[in-house]
């Protein structure tokens, strides 16, 4: 019987290593993957490019491995809020790098991996300053540019239920990116709320089928970047 | 001393032209206050592009879910009817032109409809661009809802954008405190002044050719 469960999210990120390229789910602090991206700062693997759509807030999860000097590239659409300090220090000290992403585009380049489309075209940043260094084409009178695919090494993504062939549902505006990290990684690596068992969810119900994911581990009680930033925490 | 429209009334106007039935998507700041002035009778449909069609009004602390954000990180409810999905499919909507009304606050929009909404430019800003490119680029109409003049009294409305663009010949209406405003091929037009405003004091504050307002038809 397949059984992608693993004991705990030490072992579930044990194998990613240095240099690796590391999709993180998650739309500011809905959907982020903490215990998983805590266990990656206590794994320590550096020089990391992470894509997600922000750079992280307060001294916690993503900002925390930001703040760790494990990142060497952020890809992303919106590298800063109002609780964001760590990129943006570092960034302006050239201690990081940017890539900004449009958000559709983020959103379709990962699909398009996930998909096996090595790249598409897009009306999205025609006539702005991003278009800069892009092939441009014409179809239907009206001019597009064409972005690459993205894909990636791992994928650390948060869910409601998982059960053990890695079928997964997920929470309100929690969903966001991860479906399509599911699809974008080699290795998917998912925290699920509940472990349930082959079958519970009902097939209707499935957002990400299970053959978009290698590991699940179970985190019933998921803390919340949100919680830990209003009680003040940092990590480690 | 002219007084025009508050942030409310530029809201509750911008409502005014937004059809029965319209799926609508919000920008972060004064564009928000769009969906407490629906009029009496329609019906919109908010979309927020991390993931929902059908955002209700923001919940009491007591109610609010951490799991239900809209995308300016505020947290949101979900009206009966609502419906989750993932960002891919979001911007399908948006960018597949399947959204009708997208109104967005800006820092300049000038009178050829080009719009500059996400940066300065400046040295050592942290550029941060999210969906307004993709928003521009799809949604069939585009509204601004805006002040007329920055703080410091310059105009918002201008000839060309100084600032780095958002997307060129995007914004079909303006709504500021003082009129709206359309583009059109001859550039910007008055298309209604806010109470007690004179078209010389609007003229006056747009950064480019002002055209009076159409004679009404018949």
């Amino acid at each position: 019987m397949i059984d992608k469960t693993c004991p705990s999210v030490e072992q579930a990120v044990a194998d990613i290593p240095d240099g690796a390229t590391v999709m993180i789910g998650g739309f500011g602090a809905s959907g982020s993957p903490i215990e998983l991206i805590h266990a990656l700062i206590d794994h320590g693997a550096t020089g990391l490019t992470v894509i997600n759509n922000n750079t992280g807030n307060g001294e916690v999860g993503l900002a925390a491995l930001i703040g760790n000097g494990q990142v060497r590239k952020m890809v992303c659409s919106f590298p800063r809020s109002s609780q964001s300090k760590v990129f943006p220090e570092m960034y302006r000290a050239g201690k990081v790098e940017l890539e900004l992403v449009p958000q559709g585009t983020l959103a379709e380049r990962i699909r398009a991996a996930g998909a096996g489309i090595p790249a598409f075209y897009t009306p999205t940043t025609v006539g702005t300053v991003l278009e800069h260094g892009k092939e441009t084409r014409t179809f239907d009178g009206r001019t597009y540019v064409m972005e690459p695919w993205l894909r990636a090494d791992f994928a650390l993504i948060k869910c409601e239920q998982a059960d053990p062939l890695g079928n997964l549902t997920y929470n309100k505006t929690a969903r966001n990116f991860s479906p399509i990290m599911c699809m974008a990684a080699a290795t998917t690596i998912v925290q699920a709320r509940q472990l349930v068992q082959r079958g519970a969810i009902d097939p209707e119900h499935v957002v990400t089928p299970g053959i978009f994911v290698e590991r699940v581990v179970g985190v019933p009680d998921p803390v919340h970047e949100d919680t830990l930033i209003a009680a003040g925490r940092s990590y480690p | 001393m002219t007084t025009g429209w508050t942030r409310e009334q530029m809201a509750a106007r911008c409502a005014m032209d937004i059809p029965d039935g319209a799926y609508v998507n919000l920008g972060i700041g004064i564009p928000e206050l769009v969906a407490q002035y629906v009029p009496g009778g329609r019906e919109f449909i908010y979309h927020t592009e991390n993931g929902l069609l059908g955002m209700g009004p923001p919940p009491d602390e007591a109610d609010r879910d951490l799991d239900l954000m809209n995308a300016g990180k505020k947290y949101v409810t979900a009206v009966p009817g609502a419906a989750y999905f993932h960002h891919a499919d979001s911007f399908s909507m948006i960018r597949g032109g399947h959204l009708d009304v997208c109104v967005l606050g800006t820092m300049q929009v000038a009178c050829n409809g080009d719009l500059a909404n996400w940066s300065t430019g400046e040295d050592g800003a942290i550029p941060a661009v999210g969906g307004a490119m993709d928003l521009v680029q799809g949604v069939k109409q585009i509204f601004v809802l805006t002040q007329h003049t920055t703080k410091a009294g310059e105009p918002k409305l201008v000839e060309r954008c100084t600032y780095p663009l958002t997307g060129r010949g995007v914004v079909s209406r303006i709504y500021t405190d003082l009129a709206v405003v359309d583009i059109t091929p001859d550039g910007f037009r008055l298309v209604e002044p806010a109470p007690g405003v004179s078209y010389d004091e609007i003229e006056s504050k747009t950064g480019a050719p002002l055209l009076p307002q159409a004679a009404p038809a018949g």
